[in-house]
């Protein structure tokens, strides 16, 4: 089944948060930048973006100019204008906010330039612009992320052919399947990584790396091909396979039906289309993650009423604050200090509800974070027809045991700067790197691994010193 | 002075204008312009609350082009100049004197300017009597028309020869009964010498400055100049808040001329009632506003009469005219400037947003003298090498962030008259 193109009906539902900004706004909004020396928002970008030139060149109508300055940092610049936690990140670094003025509205900026360069495919980069002389070499990229694709770009501008493997209908990765639909839509992903493959690298999709002794999944109806055979074909591999499934917590009554991860059942209503996805009519989220605002926040505007339960306190969420506002205007009610102990089923099989016990605070550990200790016979039931778990992805640590010499630290794959692991000749970055950060976190690690792996290949770097990154 | 909130109709005392003769109920007036063309919008500005109008210039019969206008915004900030090469009024003298006089009949205490522009001695006598017959307040010559009439030996080229605009305004005061004001163009190298001129004619009092020579941008795209006529311009004359520092200069030089005496009416890029304010400290008693009506509309003199109004309150002044001139004390030549005096930049932290705008600016374009600490958003200046230039303040996005801090040296003033330095300084005995 492949992702539903979008419809006037998604756009209904999932209407963007971030609409697109036409070039009166755009030059309105750019003419408020200060151009500020050393600029804070670079600084706070990941990818190094540099922000008072692209706008400044959106103010001289140079949106061309603006999206090359984009893509020449970060080839996945539309994505991140869109999904970016700009809040945190470049916005939250502008100086106005220490003026009490409004921040510069950089992720719509930069959303207006590279939409332009999308839509009407102005290509700044091409293969080997980045070399003297093509190396001949292989690089296969697992996992057709925000990481992978990165890294592919990146590896064809350094004469370095790349090869993408990817297990899902299309390519993207979180940006394609996991990203809320209302910041970035699935047209939006396709189209870009569209635009980023004109520059010469494949990408396989529908094709999963297996190792050669896992047991076959007869549910994938897609290729496979083994870690061992790309061991052989190709001169170094950089793995960006993002995280596994959602995890359970492993609680009496988890099998009854209409219980999901949120991670599936974000994915499900990006390939399905949201008007095609039936969601209850009470549903309960567990976790105060960004996902857990995700999921609250669509099963919201698909008609639920919301309830997001969280075992510690408001101060502990880890969702930004303009996540969890926007999660109270959808109507998404929140409860904190509570954890489930039970999952509550009916006598058909269907969850109705969930039990939980409340939490008080407990002493405080040696980082000075206090413990939540249930209190005794606190325990209450809350009634739904739908839980959703957000209490984090699993890593795909079986999948890593195949590969020799790859050392994890609590499932990440450690990594030295260059982004190559204790194997010399793997690299990884992305979500399986770091545990699970922002899209453009994964560029940054894609981008530079690439370069990492391009001065492998030369024989210039060997096997470093692993540094945790 | 005045307490009391003054409304658009309600004459204030403290604004009462005799300008030259004339009176208005203040000194806010609309320049012979595209405002001024018809009665309908005179008595428009009229009600609006405005003192006083110098109507559109009357002359020969003209045809106009189209298009007309054309400006230079600043990032977002539209017609920061507008530029025309539109004509005197192209309407017929009887339909404007027939309107003039209804308008002054309706509006007998406002003042009623005729800007006019002729060519023969005998035009022009007969055009200001006419005007007199229906009642005008006073006459403005329009010398400085500096596109188009000018190719025809009118306009600012009269204003550009000292000589013919002298014996023009001796015309007009051969005949006119009631005060001639002569505007001035300010495409001349020397505002004084158009002035005197004036003044040895005869005038009563002078305006200035009218539009400066100017193209205002290329069509990128078809490399046409602007305003494009079928593919084709010609340079235009330039007004608007960007000409405002060059009126004020011109205003203040003939404002200390000691030989310049008759009152000045301060055009150029007027807008709000500090820049009225300025205008009457460098010299000005009545101020005349055109583009900021042409961009914002008739009312914007609700604003210039209260905030000037509450500004003399502030000041404990009971009549604008205190302010005329008083600027121009100030306003001197650079060698008896005090060369011992020293100002220094001072960033306040508290008030700092950390742009360091001001460390580019005074690293790449002046004279390195901020710093950048390791461990703060916060430049540092240099006092050692600071020259107090003022730039790092005026780049500042934060008001009063930046201020420029008098050094006391202890330091007799020396000016370049008598600085050792220069090799022809007055030796003291």
């Amino acid at each position: 089944m492949s992702v539903v193109p979008e419809t006037t009906q998604t756009e209904v539902i999932f209407p963007k948060i971030k609409p697109p900004l036409h070039q009166n706004q755009a030059v309105i909004e750019a003419s408020r930048c200060l151009f500020c020396h050393d600029a804070p928002c670079i600084q706070a970008c990941p990818t190094s973006i540099d922000i008072p030139m692209f706008i400044r060149q959106i103010m001289t109508h140079n949106t061309a100019g603006a999206a090359k300055t984009i893509f020449t940092q970060n080839i996945m610049g539309r994505a991140c204008a869109y999904v970016c936690p700009t809040e945190v990140l470049c916005e939250g670094a502008c100086v106005y906010n220490d003026l009490n003025e409004k921040p510069i509205d950089i992720g719509r900026l930069q959303g207006f330039a590279t939409d332009a360069a999308i839509a009407n495919n102005w290509q700044f980069f091409e293969a080997n612009d980045q070399t003297e002389t093509p190396l001949n070499k292989k690089v296969a990229i697992i996992g057709g992320g925000p990481s992978g694709l990165a890294c592919a770009h990146e590896l064809t501008r350094l004469g370095v052919k790349a090869v993408v493997f990817e297990a899902s209908e299309h390519a993207g990765g979180l940006n394609t399947y996991g990203v809320a639909p209302y910041k970035y839509g699935n047209n939006d992903s396709i189209a870009e990584v569209a635009y980023l493959q004109q520059i010469g690298f494949e990408i396989q999709t529908h094709t999963r790396v297996i190792s050669q002794d896992s047991p076959q999944d007869k549910s994938f109806s897609g290729k496979t091909i083994s870690i061992e055979a790309l061991d052989a074909e190709y001169d170094a591999i950089f793995i960006g396979a993002g995280l596994g499934k959602s995890k359970r917590l492993g609680l009496p009554g988890e099998h009854f039906q209409n219980i999901h991860g949120a991670a599936e059942f974000i994915y499900t209503v990006r390939k399905l289309g949201p008007a095609n996805v039936s969601i209850g009519q009470k549903v309960l989220v567990i976790g105060a993650g960004n996902t857990a605002i995700d999921a609250s926040v669509q099963s919201a505007k698909l008609g639920a009423e919301v309830m997001l339960v969280y075992r510690r306190t408001q101060q502990d969420q880890s969702a930004y604050y303009f996540e969890v506002e926007l999660a109270r205007l959808n109507g998404v009610q929140f409860k904190y200090q509570a954890s489930p102990v039970e999952v509550l089923g009916t006598s058909e099989g269907l969850v109705s509800g969930v039990r939980f016990v409340k939490n008080q605070l407990g002493a405080p550990d040696s980082l000075g974070k206090q413990s939540m200790e249930p209190v005794a016979g606190s325990e209450f039931d809350l009634p739904c027809d739908t839980v959703i778990f957000a209490t984090g992805q699993e890593k795909l640590v079986e999948f890593y045991r195949n590969i020799a010499h790859l050392e994890l630290e609590n499932g990440k794959i450690k990594v030295n700067d260059c982004y190559q692991t204790h194997n010399p000749k793997y690299f990884a970055g992305g979500d399986c790197v770091n545990g699970g950060k922002e899209v453009v976190n994964a560029v940054a690690h894609g981008r530079d691994a690439a370069r990492g792996i391009a001065q492998y290949l030369k024989s210039s770097i060997s096997a470093r010193t692993v540094s945790h990154v | 002075m005045s307490k009391s909130v003054s409304s658009k109709n309600q004459a204030s005392q403290s604004l009462q204008t005799n300008f030259a003769g004339i009176e208005a109920p203040n000194p806010f007036w609309l320049a012979s312009a595209p405002p001024t063309n018809t009665g309908y919008q005179v008595a428009n500005a009229f009600r609006a609350g405005w003192g006083g109008a110098v109507w559109k210039t009357l002359g020969r019969p003209i045809v106009n082009v189209s298009s007309r206008y054309s400006a230079v915004s600043y990032k977002n900030n539209r017609m920061m100049g507008l530029n025309n090469i539109e004509l005197i009024t192209d309407r017929p003298l009887d339909v404007n004197l027939a309107e003039m006089k209804a308008v002054k009949a309706e509006f007998p205490h406002h003042a009623l300017i005729a800007s006019l522009m002729f060519e023969t001695e005998a035009e022009w006598h007969d055009c200001i009597r006419r005007c007199e017959d229906i009642g005008v307040d006073g006459f403005e010559l329009n010398f400085g028309c500096p596109h188009g009439m000018c190719e025809r030996g009118m306009g600012s080229a009269v204003g550009q020869n000292p000589d013919v605009a002298e014996k023009i305004t001796g015309w007009a005061k051969a005949v006119a009964t009631k005060p001639v004001i002569v505007k001035l163009t300010p495409n001349i190298t020397d505002i004084r010498v158009a002035g005197l001129a004036a003044q040895r004619g005869g005038a009563d009092a002078v305006s200035l400055i009218n539009t400066i020579n100017s193209v205002t941008g290329i069509n990128l795209d078809t490399w046409e100049p602007n305003p494009s006529v079928n593919g084709y311009s010609t340079h235009g004359g330039y007004c608007g808040p960007a000409v405002k520092p060059i009126a004020l200069n011109m205003v203040a030089e003939l404002a200390k001329d000691p030989a310049f005496k008759i009152p000045i009416s301060g055009i150029g890029g007027i807008e709000t009632w500090q820049d009225a304010a300025e205008f009457f400290l460098m010299g000005a008693s009545s101020v005349q506003v055109c583009t900021a009506v042409m961009h914002y509309g008739f009312r914007i003199v609700e604003e210039m009469i209260s905030g000037l109004e509450s500004y003399l309150d502030q000041h404990q002044l009971s009549h604008y005219s205190a302010l005329t001139g008083q600027a121009v004390q100030r306003f001197t030549q650079w060698q008896n400037l005090d060369l011992n005096h020293k100002v220094i930049a001072h960033i306040n932290p508290e008030t700092c947003i950390g742009c360091q705008v001001c460390y580019s600016a005074c690293e790449d374009g002046a004279h390195q003298s901020i710093a950048l600490l390791a461990n703060s958003r916060v430049p540092q200046i240099k006092e050692e090498s600071c020259v107090g230039c003022n730039l790092c303040s005026l780049v500042c996005p934060v008001d009063d962030c930046i201020t420029m801090v008098p050094i006391e040296r202890g330091l007799e003033k020396v000016t370049w008259l008598d600085h050792p330095a220069n090799p022809h300084r007055k030796v003291m005995v």
